[in-house]
């Protein structure tokens, strides 16, 4: 019977503004346009708020007007994948097919395979696509491929795979140039922009490893003559928490922004450099402002600031768009012993600074 | 702006060249531009640039593509080390996933 299996998205889904009624259930429609409501809980999410669960309903969603012969364009229940893709489609018809990543981006899911073969032959099933269109072409995201055996799919349903562009931005002139991609458009870049829209979600993620720091930091000022002290470990705790969050900006936000221009190619390296320069700039003006620090002190900022940093910025491997499982398994080799013996004897030389 | 470049000869990527038919499939999916044809076959051109997503090898129909795919994420090696699974990206507490800080929003155009 016609229907009874078609799962459509929910039509109660806020950006949805009307349906298309078809013998296999109702097709939502939906604007290109972002609402206030779509930008507001876009920007809420870049700073890791209800990352998890920002989600629209997999299945098949009409966009603007289309028609059996408007293109089918692939994304992800992610609605921050969902909403870049509508938004540059203004004045357009077109069919979208949202596969289910579980609230997850294209290219991740890809990575993971939710974003896959399977889902997507499943998906072109159960939307009935094959009597919504009369060509036989779906345009997938091309960071989809990881996931996506463009050949099986072409083998396993009446679809051909084609791969469009990587940024969705560059939709309408592949549309517009017969589906054909520049290479140019089939290279993933990692902008300034880029990063600067990734720094609050990695601190964000960091900050608790921060707020730990600070706590021991704090609870190991008090050490020195006399065992314990509580007034010297509130002396000195403001320092030991300012080295942790310090160390956290420049390991998170200070060398991804300024990922091109620091030295080495490792992350723990650009991260090293991140966090010396930021020492040697706050102690700089802790200096100029009258605070004396003890040489072993002085020694355990620095030192600290340098290896959390690295340890920060290679945390932004996993974020950056360019780095291989192997390379960062062989950075991790060379890095961590580093990072941790650092880490370490700043430890040592801040517990020593309670004497010296 | 200089070159955003990770570190040379890591990499798996393994590339047959004999079994290659020219579809061209790994010179679309690439996002690093590690392929080009040359005549009517692909090569490697860029090997170095290659971080092993494996979008190459899955859509190759003819096995010609090899490397061991992988998410280039410290957080997500140290993740594999505490629960033994295989490094990927994905939510914490999500039931397949073993993955670490959980997928990042990339960059907006991306996806």
């Amino acid at each position: 019977m016609p229907g009874s299996k078609v799962a459509r998205p929910r039509l109660d889904q806020p950006f949805v503004i009307g349906a298309i009624d078809t013998p296999f259930g109702e097709v939502p429609v939906i604007p290109a346009a972002l609402t206030r409501a779509d930008r507001v809980g876009g920007y809420k999410v870049r700073w890791g708020i209800g990352r998890y669960t920002y989600t629209v309903d997999p299945g098949l969603y009409a966009l603007g007007a289309p028609d059996d012969r408007s293109p089918v364009l692939v994304s992800a229940n992610y609605k921050l994948s969902f909403d870049a893709l509508r938004r540059e489609l203004v004045g357009r018809d077109a069919w979208i097919l949202v596969l289910d990543t579980r609230g997850i981006n294209v290219w991740c899911a890809a990575g993971k395979g939710t974003f896959g073969t399977d889902e997507l032959v499943r998906r072109i099933e159960s939307a009935e696509l094959s009597f919504m269109v009369s060509h036989n072409i779906v345009v997938v995201p091309q960071l989809g491929a990881p996931g996506v055996n463009g050949p099986a799919v072409r083998r396993d349903t009446r679809f051909r795979v084609v791969y469009g562009p990587v940024r969705a931005t560059d939709l309408p002139a592949f549309l517009d140039a017969g589906m054909r991609a520049t290479p140019e458009m089939r290279r993933v870049r990692f902008t300034a922009r880029d990063r600067a829209v990734l720094v609050p979600v990695e601190a964000v993620n960091e900050l608790a490893i921060a707020a730990w720091v600070a706590l021991a930091g704090v609870l190991l000022s008090g050490i020195g003559p006399g065992w314990y002290s509580l007034a010297r470990a509130l002396e000195r705790a403001p320092i030991a928490v300012l080295t942790a969050f310090a160390a956290l900006l420049a390991g998170t936000a200070l060398a991804p922004l300024a990922l091109p221009w620091l030295p080495g190619r490792m992350f723990s390296t650009k991260g090293a450099v991140a966090g010396a320069l930021t020492a040697a700039a706050g102690l700089g003006i802790a200096s100029l402002a009258g605070l004396a620090l003890s040489p072993a002190a002085l020694a355990a900022v620095a030192l600290f600031m340098v290896a959390g940093a690295s340890f920060g910025t290679m945390n932004f491997t996993g974020t950056s768009t360019y780095t291989s499982l192997h390379g960062v398994e062989k950075e991790m080799r060379v890095a961590m012993p580093l990072q941790i013996a650092g880490a370490v004897l700043a430890t040592a030389l801040w517990i020593a600074g309670g004497w010296f | 702006m200089p070159e955003l470049r990770y570190l040379e000869d890591v990499v798996t990527l393994e590339f047959d060249v004999e079994k290659c038919t020219g579809c061209q499939f790994c010179t679309w999916v690439c996002p690093h531009g590690v392929f080009a044809m040359d005549g009517n076959r692909a090569k490697v051109v860029d090997r170095g640039a290659c971080m092993e997503c494996g979008a190459c090898q899955i859509n190759c129909a003819f096995d010609a593509i090899h490397v061991q795919r992988g998410t280039g994420c410290a957080a997500a090696i140290i993740a594999s080390w505490f629960n033994g699974g295989k490094v990927s990206c994905g939510p914490t507490g999500d039931a397949d996933s073993e993955g670490a800080c959980g997928e990042t929003p990339k960059g907006s155009g991306c996806c």
